[in-house]
């Protein structure tokens, strides 16, 4: 009965995280960007969560966020342990989160990460014309996360949610 | 081996600290705002590394202190509880274990570039064997970093071939910062004492092994930026950071970097 409990916990807790979002990119949950590891529920609550990257200072943001979003239903004793094996890789963003980020205007990572390819001029296509025609500007943009792009056809620059 | 491991720990996060506070003396000062952001991303990265190494020594620390078996940690006296914000705030620099090329000055775009590619080649290797150590902390903190350092080296090497196989004035800078930073290679691969008692225990990294890979990487690189790879025999090799001994420069660093702390202790904004 209590292990039945405990599931429920857990469940309803995994259904909370959808609503904790990134503050740099707002359209995104911690479920959409795929940093919750895992939720344990004994005494206390445990959240596991991992970096995506090690300076990411929307990181802190985030477990601050979380603990809010636990507190204000109910939950009195958390615990956020940072994880940092296995890193985080974009290949844990789920589905619906690539589609949220190209609605949003950041065109979601493309191809899997530790494929060599991922360093290579990849073809990106714009998240405004659907061009494909487009060109790197720097591998660094505005967050740790980001790089810029440009498109030939539309002239329009735009984020590019690198894979990693 | 507690002290040998918090030494070890320590020299990580000090190098990547160093060097990450030293690439964002650019940020507002880069050449194209497209840069002036690229070596700040840069920055933010090593800055978040050197925070992992700090949290992990920090813990290390205390362990020991709680276990009273520490007799040669230096620091110990000044320190109540260790954090990540005491190690990186309140040592001074003979404390400070970084690799000296981490604490030379900037100097132009060019000088810049280079020490971050010879800094970032190394770290490219030196991860990609940390990823095995036997310390299951370091080998996590390794395979996070390993990522970001891919992009660093990528960008760095780019930058190196534009500038050596650019205009007269580019390749005479970068021609310039090969005499400048050259002598602070070779600290990269010299094992010092902690860390040839913590590779036995399959640790550490062993520095020295990396030299003929790290080589062969810089000697392309310059080769394809029309630049000679320096005759080594003949170039005296700057040591001691590692150590606890540096150049004049760190001092002014953490000067900068510590004033609010030493000034206002405790001090949160």
């Amino acid at each position: 009965m209590e292990k039945i409990q405990e599931d429920i916990t857990v469940n309803r807790i995994w259904k909370l995280m959808e609503e904790v979002y990134d503050p740099e990119i707002p359209v995104l949950s911690v479920i959409d960007l795929g940093i919750i590891r895992d939720i344990k529920n004994n005494n206390e609550v445990e959240i596991f969560i991992t970096p995506t990257y090690s300076g990411c200072p929307a990181m802190d943001v985030i477990a601050m966020n979380i603990r809010m979003c636990l507190l204000q239903n109910g939950f009195e004793k958390i615990k956020i342990t940072q994880q940092l094996s296995p890193a985080w890789t974009t290949d844990w963003m789920t589905e619906e989160g690539k589609q949220k980020l190209k609605a949003y205007g950041i065109a979601p990572p493309k191809g899997k990460s530790f494929d060599k390819n991922y360093l290579e001029d990849l073809q990106i296509e714009c998240p405004l014309c659907h061009s494909t025609n487009t060109i790197l500007i720097s591998q660094f943009g505005s967050t740790s996360c980001k790089a810029l792009y440009q498109c030939k056809d539309c002239l329009e620059p735009f984020d590019y949610f690198k894979c990693h | 081996m507690p002290d040998d491991l918090i030494n070890y720990t320590l020299h990580l996060a000090d190098t990547s600290l160093v060097m990450g506070h030293r690439l964002s003396e650019w940020t507002g000062h880069g050449p194209m705002l497209e840069q002036d952001i690229a070596i700040s991303n840069i920055a933010l990265d090593l800055i978040g590394q050197s925070r992992n190494f700090y949290q992990y020594a920090a813990k290390l620390i205390n362990n020991v202190k709680k276990s009273e078996g520490s007799k040669s940690l230096s620091f110990e006296e000044n320190l109540s509880e260790a954090t990540e914000d005491s190690l990186a705030y309140l040592r001074d620099a003979r404390e400070f274990k970084n690799l000296l090329i981490t604490e030379i000055s900037n100097g132009d775009w060019a000088k810049t570039i280079l020490k971050l590619f010879f800094f970032s080649s190394y770290q490219f290797y030196f991860y990609q064997k940390l990823i095995f150590s036997s310390d299951a902390q370091l080998a996590a903190i390794a395979e996070k970093s390993l990522k970001e350092v891919t992009y660093h080296l990528r960008w760095s090497s780019e930058w190196v071939v534009r500038l050596g196989d650019g205009t007269e004035e580019s390749n005479r800078r970068i021609k310039l910062a090969l005499e400048e930073t050259w002598p602070f290679t070779g600290e990269m691969f010299q094992d010092v004492a902690y860390e040839i008692i913590l590779t036995k225990e399959q640790v550490a990294v062993n520095v020295s092994s990396l030299k003929n890979t790290w080589q062969n990487k810089v000697e392309k690189v310059l080769q394809q930026a029309t630049l000679n790879y320096p005759v080594e025999e003949t170039i005296w090799m700057q040591t001691g950071g590692k150590t606890g001994i540096h150049t004049e420069h760190l001092g002014y660093i953490l000067a900068e970097m510590q004033f609010l702390q030493r000034a206002y202790p405790g001090c949160e904004w």
